[in-house]
């Protein structure tokens, strides 16, 4: 009977109840939403990587050699010469290095030159290996291996042949059409930026920009015209390349050499504390943007005690009466409260399912513009314990409304 | 003795020009009795501490001093929770209007009043609301509408129907009959005072129209009651 009362009460009030509603679910769909982001965002970066020790590229910024070179975001500052590698993954501390050449992409997807190393050494998560839901590493010149959602975006499957465009971009006027690559291998999903990226040999990468001036093909030079083989296609530049380390110990001496180098300069970055360099710089922001998501919800929740407040007026005879048929005092200060639980568990609802419509929507242009994995697990123990937040402060807040009641109730009308 | 005061004083706590409590005059009774299953009509104008005798009857207000007895009990003494446990299981009371939740059904307008009482019992409930919204000419189609609804002379009835379901030993009445027409006014008063009688009901009739006097055998003015008006 008390929730009957309540809850048609709130229905007898429809409009102010709704615009309320509406409020309040708009604040907690952002705060759940800042909060589920933001941890995601730091999951999804901080699992991208494991067990590279260094990366190396030309003199830049360390998060900018980051993000480039493992987040394919952004682009890189400049090319490193092929006898750096060589001369540096040829020190007896370092125990694999893979290279890495960026510059073209398919469909919008990136490119990413590397070697079969990359199959072996390279991996993400819980130091978890990539491996390969179907087929084999590139072994072929024009061997490609797709990551798995760029497969499974494009439809494409083992043996099909594609284009590779020069530059990024989905809609690039240059394709490298003479030198079509057949996919060979589709990876297993990781939840990283690997499945975005489409991946060829570096012979493949230096066979397609043979001959190339930048926009035009020359006439009458086409690769495919003759053979190509593999030792011709030693290639000048690669943008960055990773190392793991015979022992961790190396890894400040290497460091340092590496940003010593004499030859051209060189930044040799940790990505572990590029990783946390970023989430400094990114801290003023989530502080910022939480603190915006607390001060809504602070509004959001007194609008709901102002709108209490002023139905308290129209209310004095239903409170009176109440009383009159033995309603004590203390009811009607819980019949208060409740209304306003009541509104603002359903506004939790609707945010939660709103912010779970939304991320089902955005999830997938998050992942490919923006290679963030957001899980729709939105009910974290942090965003768990919002809620039991928001649902605190509605008493708080109700409890002015409520109060009210108690004492028009005391005074007998 | 239904009712009996004696030496009750009242003044309400708050400041005298509080604007939410337009009756804010004492009072102040020496004596004044009624004895169990009398019908009485007290008539006097509105602002003369009226509400305020009611309340202190209902035991919603707690008087400043003197003794409250009503149905044998000293609400004086009582604490709120016990009076409004007494106002629930022993008292029954219509206002003029705005006597049932108007967006609540029938139904659930007279469940909302047992459900105070000590005779809260769910399983024969709905047996007991069913004979008496019938008794009150209350078609079956109207009673989970919502009363705000359905017509005054319907809701007054209901109101009744209400106040009658924990077959309160004491109704009182305060000019429940203002909002009605000629016609419903005669309907609804002969209903009532059957009621009284059938039950044995002691009933307190408070209005300033003169002309319902004539259904009652004891007849008071509220000026006579309380000494406090005259000097205001």
């Amino acid at each position: 009977m008390f929730m009957r009362l309540s809850s048609k009460s709130l229905l007898n009030r429809k409009g102010s109840v709704l615009l309320t509603i509406m409020a309040m679910s708009v604040s907690i769909f952002v705060l759940l939403g800042v909060e589920h982001i933001r941890s995601q965002t730091k999951e999804s970066f901080n699992s991208t990587l494991s067990g590279v020790d260094l990366i190396v590229g030309a003199r830049t910024g360390s998060l900018n050699l980051l993000l480039y070179s493992v987040f394919r975001i952004g682009s890189p500052t400049n090319n490193i010469d092929w006898e750096t590698y060589q001369s540096i993954s040829s020190n007896p501390k370092v125990a694999w290095a893979i290279p890495i050449s960026l510059g073209d992409s398919h469909q919008g997807y990136r490119v990413m030159g590397t070697t079969a190393d990359y199959f072996e050494y390279f991996s993400y998560g819980n130091k978890r290996q990539l491996s390969f839901s179907k087929g084999k590493p590139f072994e072929e010149i024009f061997d490609v291996v797709l990551g798995s959602q760029v497969a499974k975006k494009l439809g494409y499957s083992l043996g099909e042949e594609i284009v590779l465009a020069h530059g990024l971009g989905s809609t690039s006027f240059s394709l490298h059409r003479n030198n079509p690559f057949k996919v060979t291998g589709i990876l297993a999903t990781t939840g990283t930026p690997v499945d975005q990226t489409v991946h060829v040999s570096l012979e493949g990468i230096e066979a397609i920009h043979r001959n190339w001036q930048p926009g035009v093909t020359m006439p009458g030079s086409s690769s495919t015209n003759k053979p190509l083989h593999p030792l011709e296609l030693e290639p000048e530049k690669i943008t960055a390349f990773m190392l793991g380390l015979t022992s961790r110990m190396a890894t400040f001496r290497i460091q340092r050499d590496i940003n010593n180098y004499s030859k051209e300069p060189l930044s040799a970055i940790l990505p572990g504390v590029a990783l946390s360099e970023l989430w400094q710089m990114m801290g003023l922001l989530e502080n910022t943007l939480r603190l915006i998501a607390g001060l809504i919800l602070i509004s959001a929740v007194l609008g709901l005690s102002a709108m209490m407040l002023a139905s308290i007026k129209e209310r004095e005879r239903e409170i009176q009466l109440l009383r009159v048929i033995g309603a004590p005092a203390f009811y009607l200060f819980l019949l208060i409260e409740l209304e306003a639980l009541l509104i603002s568990l359903i506004s939790m609802l609707l945010g939660t399912a709103g912010l779970y419509l939304s991320l089902i929507i955005t999830r997938d242009l998050l992942s490919s513009n923006f290679g963030l994995h957001i899980g729709l697990n939105i009910l974290s123990l942090n965003n768990t314990l919002f809620l039991l937040l928001v649902a605190v402060s509605t008493m708080i807040a109700a409890a002015i409304p409520s109060l009210t009641v108690y004492k028009v109730a005391h005074r007998g009308g | 003795m239904a009712i009996q005061l004696k030496d009750v004083h009242f003044a309400y706590p708050e400041a005298p020009n509080n604007s939410k409590a337009p009756n804010n005059s004492i009072l102040n009774i020496k004596n004044w009795s009624v004895s169990d299953r009398e019908q009485v009509f007290v008539h006097g104008p509105s602002g003369g501490g009226k509400s305020t005798l009611l309340n202190l009857l209902s035991g919603i207000l707690n008087a400043s001093s003197g003794e409250v007895t009503v149905l044998g009990e000293r609400l004086d003494k009582m604490n709120a929770r016990q009076r409004d446990r007494f106002r629930a299981n022993h008292i029954g009371y219509i206002f003029q209007q705005f006597n049932l939740i108007p967006y609540l059904g029938a139904v659930d307008n007279i469940q909302l009043a047992r459900q105070f009482s000590k005779k809260n019992t769910q399983s024969t409930l709905f047996n007991e609301i069913k004979p008496l919204l019938t008794t009150f000419h209350i078609p079956e189609a109207d009673w989970k509408k919502p009363v705000g609804k359905l017509s005054i002379g319907q809701q007054q009835r209901i109101a009744i129907a209400r106040a009658m379901i924990n077959k309160p030993e004491l109704l009182i009445a305060d000019e429940p009959t203002s909002s009605l027409d000629q016609d419903n006014r005669d309907n609804f008063m002969s209903e009532l005072m059957t009621l009284a009688s059938e039950h044995n009901i002691t009933l307190l009739f408070v209005s300033h129209d003169m002309s319902l006097a004539n259904y009652f055998g004891r007849i008071d003015a509220l000026a006579k009651i309380n000494s406090a008006a005259e000097k205001n």
